[in-house]
């Protein structure tokens, strides 16, 4: 029988198993169990893995017990999107195709530092194919359901990620970020996500899908566990050519700091079109609390997001070419003739792209002289039914898919860090994106903090389990 | 783009790259096509300096 760890933050396993009222194993063999007992209905993991999490855990323990110092994350459960390299598994990405790919020989950088702080590895997540996804469902291993209803969608293309840390079934996940995919599925399952600058989080031993836009980070239930992994994980790797140089900046001890200070605005125009209004209740209640009056613009937002979309598609057909050329049958249809498509946009029309791309970035970096945090909506709704394919916003009726990354792809475009906050709305969460400057999580995630703090942030009981 | 225009381009441009279009496929490559047009003139239809350097990354 294993200790009740359920409800339980990273923070107090890490202590507790510090302090020796909590083994490691016990806590390794606590996330089993909620595992096994509730991802039946979640269908949040591909991959369990119970042996490596009991064989790390003991030597967590072994460590302990020779009075050998421990990492910040002593003992702590944690899984990943099934995109990341784990030593022994194909690194299938969502997808059929690579679950033929030779077993990993090395974990990500990620999980190598993860496990250098003390966490646990207990598995890897379900995700859309290729993260090419906003829904988090899956043809091939079925939909990563919601924790707060499982007819609706976790989001994409971290569905897994979401649903499980979303569960309480693990503290904290790590996901994937191209144009949303950790902030849609911190939104829909009311959790904490962070998406780091472009560049800050080492990439390596990952499967990629758009080297210019991709970023990985964690998702949790508090933002103390959020800075907790972030911090473990920072650092500059040879093996990721996007990889900053820039050394260590930690943000743990300075969340306390507060927002006091800390100049907030609202994104209008674009930020306040096509949404429904639990999103724009959600951005009103934390604008007041940060008593966020002032309105920015994020110029020509619509062309940013237009932009972000033909450098996927396109970047994304030219990763796949071979596999669409060879095994077209086997993808998700609906995957495969985006990528198709985006195989057949013309060269100067991506080049003009990416010139925007420098554009749009100076327009915004200048809005950083006046303000220190932006505030959007992270999804234009609440978690949308499974399956479904439209909704009517306005009495107009609009494609789900297409709609649900509209205020996520225009801040990703750009890199800049965001933490993706969840409002406990009822019956439903939606999040909040938080943006800071290039480089500065630690303000992004010091007003979270302070919103956790006030209680207008907070991840909600899982309502569906 | 008008469909049979778009459906001449998707003929010349799979033979092209070698790949295959199959006719069940070809509504919904053609609509993603569509999209990633529209979107992709929005962006075209900017003006912007010569001088604007692209915004990929690489460091010599």
């Amino acid at each position: 029988m294993s200790a009740n760890t359920d409800g339980l933050s990273a923070q107090q396993i890490a202590q507790a198993v510090t302090d020796r009222k909590l083994s490691a194993l016990d806590a390794a063999e606590a996330a089993l169990a909620r595992i096994a007992k509730h991802d039946r209905v979640l269908n949040s993991f591909t991959d369990v893995t119970a042996d490596r999490a009991r064989a790390t855990a003991k030597a967590i323990d072994a460590k302990i017990a020779a009075g050998e110092k421990v990492g910040p994350l002593a003992g702590v459960p944690f899984a990943v999107k099934n995109l990341f390299d784990v030593k022994g598994l194909a690194t299938r990405a969502g997808s059929k195709i690579n679950r033929d790919l030779a077993p990993s020989s090395r974990d990500a950088t990620l999980i190598e530092r993860m496990e250098a702080a003390g966490a646990v590895l207990v598995g890897a997540l379900n995700m859309g194919e290729y993260a090419y996804d906003f829904t988090g469902e899956n043809v091939h291993d079925g939909p990563s359901r919601n924790p707060h209803d499982p007819s609706r969608m976790s989001g994409g293309s971290s569905g897994g990620s979401g649903s499980a840390v979303g569960g309480a079934l693990v503290p904290i996940a790590l996901g994937s970020d191209t144009n949303g995919s950790i902030r849609v599925p911190s939104s829909f399952c009311g959790v904490f996500g962070l998406k780091p600058t472009y560049g800050r989080l080492s990439r390596a031993r990952t499967f990629p899908f758009v080297a210019g836009l991709d970023h990985l980070g964690p998702l949790a239930r508090n933002v103390g566990d959020l800075a907790l992994a972030y911090d473990a994980m920072q650092g500059q790797d040879a093996d990721d050519a996007a990889c900053t140089t820039r050394p260590v900046e930690p943000v743990t001890s300075l969340l306390a700091n507060g927002a006091d200070g800390l100049r907030a605005a609202v994104a209008g125009g674009y930020f306040q079109k096509n949404v429904f209004p639990e999103a724009l209740e959600a951005v009103s209640r934390i604008a007041k609390a940060l008593d966020a009056t002032m309105t920015v613009e994020l110029p020509e937002a619509a062309r940013a997001r237009a932009a972000a979309y033909v450098i996927t598609t396109t970047e994304g057909a030219s990763l796949h070419l071979d596999r669409l050329r060879k095994q077209p049958n086997d993808f998700d249809p609906a995957v495969r003739d985006r990528l198709i498509a985006g195989a057949m946009v013309p060269a100067p029309l991506v080049d003009r792209a990416q010139k925007f791309r420098r554009w749009y970035r100076a327009q915004v970096l200048e809005l950083f002289k006046s303000v220190d945090v932006i505030i959007a909506p992270a999804t234009p709704c609440i978690a949308p039914k499974l399956g479904q394919v439209n909704f009517v916003l306005d009495g107009v009726e609009l494609p789900v898919r297409a709609n649900i990354g509209i205020h996520t792809q225009p801040i990703s475009f750009i890199g800049l860090p965001v933490v993706a906050v969840p409002v406990p709305l009822q019956p439903m969460p939606i999040g909040v994106q938080i943006i800071a400057a290039p480089w500065r999580e630690d303000i992004a995630l010091r007003v979270a903090h302070a919103l956790e703090r006030m209680g207008v942030a907070a991840a909600p009981t899982p309502r569906g389990l | 783009m008008a469909a049979d225009h778009l459906d001449n381009y998707i003929d010349a441009v799979s033979k092209a790259l070698a790949l295959s279009v199959e006719e069940a496929w070809r509504p919904a490559v053609r609509a993603n096509l569509d999209v990633s047009l529209r979107l992709a003139r929005l962006v075209d239809e900017f003006p912007l300096p010569d001088e604007t350097e692209p915004a990929s990354v690489y460091t010599a």
